[in-house]
């Protein structure tokens, strides 16, 4: 009846979250956008801080509405990809200390991206969060939410599809 | 009168369209401007990757070209106004970009009422005949001194 002792819980989020950075650090333009994620368990929050060269109009100023679409696209594939890993990862299927430059994910690829903007980025930080609606074998529908001082305030939110990427082992 | 108020247009569409620091950021060149279309495109950039697998350009840095093509349309049509802003926009996307090759996008406003713009685009990189991804988006117009 025994079972084997825990890990650290300290050691489990350390690698759990080397695994998210590896792969968020994987793709060069989401470096070049500034984007980072916060972790809490399975839930990301993206971040964008706010920089001089994603402005879109100078005389508001205010964010480029490519780099609001751009932000929202990429939350949606980091949630995506992430929520793969990590049902691999509980499964034991997925070394989270496997992840790394040569060995990253496949990701998904966009079919269709739909943004809709409810108000105008200011020049400060954005945040946005994205929820699996659907993640299906081989289509996903996700949806994604970004805001900037106020979290019931969006600015801009957005519907996209995805071909998921092909899975190894599980036929 | 027109030809001046239209040439003035034009001129004034692209300065702001090279003031847009985040068009700079990504190396976006004006190719054409004239009476709802516009065509801007992006050179290969190793920094806007979104899959490291392929070297595929990321969906996001294509849209933000779609998005600013859109814009500058809907600014250089005649019966257009001085700013406007992306209500919504939606983006399909066809086929991976090839790594190494410029894309292009080539929007037209093609209805405007007195209020909203009607947008529509095709992005391709240097095979023009096969789009890399199509766009179709409403814009506000912004009128000039407020209400007329």
């Amino acid at each position: 009846m025994t079972r084997p002792r825990p890990e650290p819980v300290q050691v489990v989020k350390q690698r759990r979250d080397a695994a998210l950075r590896r792969l968020v650090e994987g793709v060069p333009y989401i470096s070049f956008l500034g984007i980072h994620f916060d972790r809490r368990g399975d839930e990301l929050t993206a971040i964008l801080p706010f920089d001089d060269k994603l402005i879109g109009n100078p005389l508001l100023p205010a964010i480029h509405g490519g780099v609001t679409a751009a932000f929202l696209e990429v939350t949606a594939i980091i949630e995506l990809s992430w929520s793969l890993m990590w049902e691999e990862m509980e499964q034991g299927a997925l070394d989270p200390l496997a992840v790394d430059a040569n060995h990253l994910p496949r990701l998904p690829k966009t079919i269709d991206f739909t943004v809709d903007y409810l108000r105008s980025g200011l020049p400060r930080d954005a945040y946005a969060r994205a929820r699996v609606n659907r993640s299906g074998r081989r289509y996903a529908s996700v949806h994604v939410e970004a805001w900037q001082d106020n979290r019931s305030r969006l600015f801009a939110q957005a519907t996209g599809h995805f071909v998921m990427p092909e899975r190894g082992g599980d036929g | 009168m027109s030809q001046t108020e239209d040439e003035g247009r034009a001129r004034l569409a692209r300065q702001f369209i090279e003031a847009i620091p985040h068009s700079r950021a990504l190396g976006m060149v004006l190719e054409r401007l004239e009476d709802g279309v516009a065509v801007i495109s992006m050179a290969y950039d190793p920094r806007f990757v979104g899959d490291p697998a392929t070297g595929v350009i990321h969906g996001g840095a294509v849209s933000a070209l779609m998005d600013t093509a859109a814009g500058a349309a809907v600014m250089s049509h005649p019966a257009s106004a001085a700013g406007t802003a992306t209500i919504d926009l939606r983006i399909d996307y066809m086929r991976a970009a090839t790594p190494g090759q410029r894309i292009t996008a080539r929007a037209e406003c093609y209805h405007v009422t007195r209020s909203v713009a009607f947008v529509r685009a095709v992005a391709a990189d240097e095979d023009g005949d096969r789009p890399v991804a199509t766009a179709t988006g409403a814009f506000t117009v912004e009128r000039k001194g407020g209400a007329k």
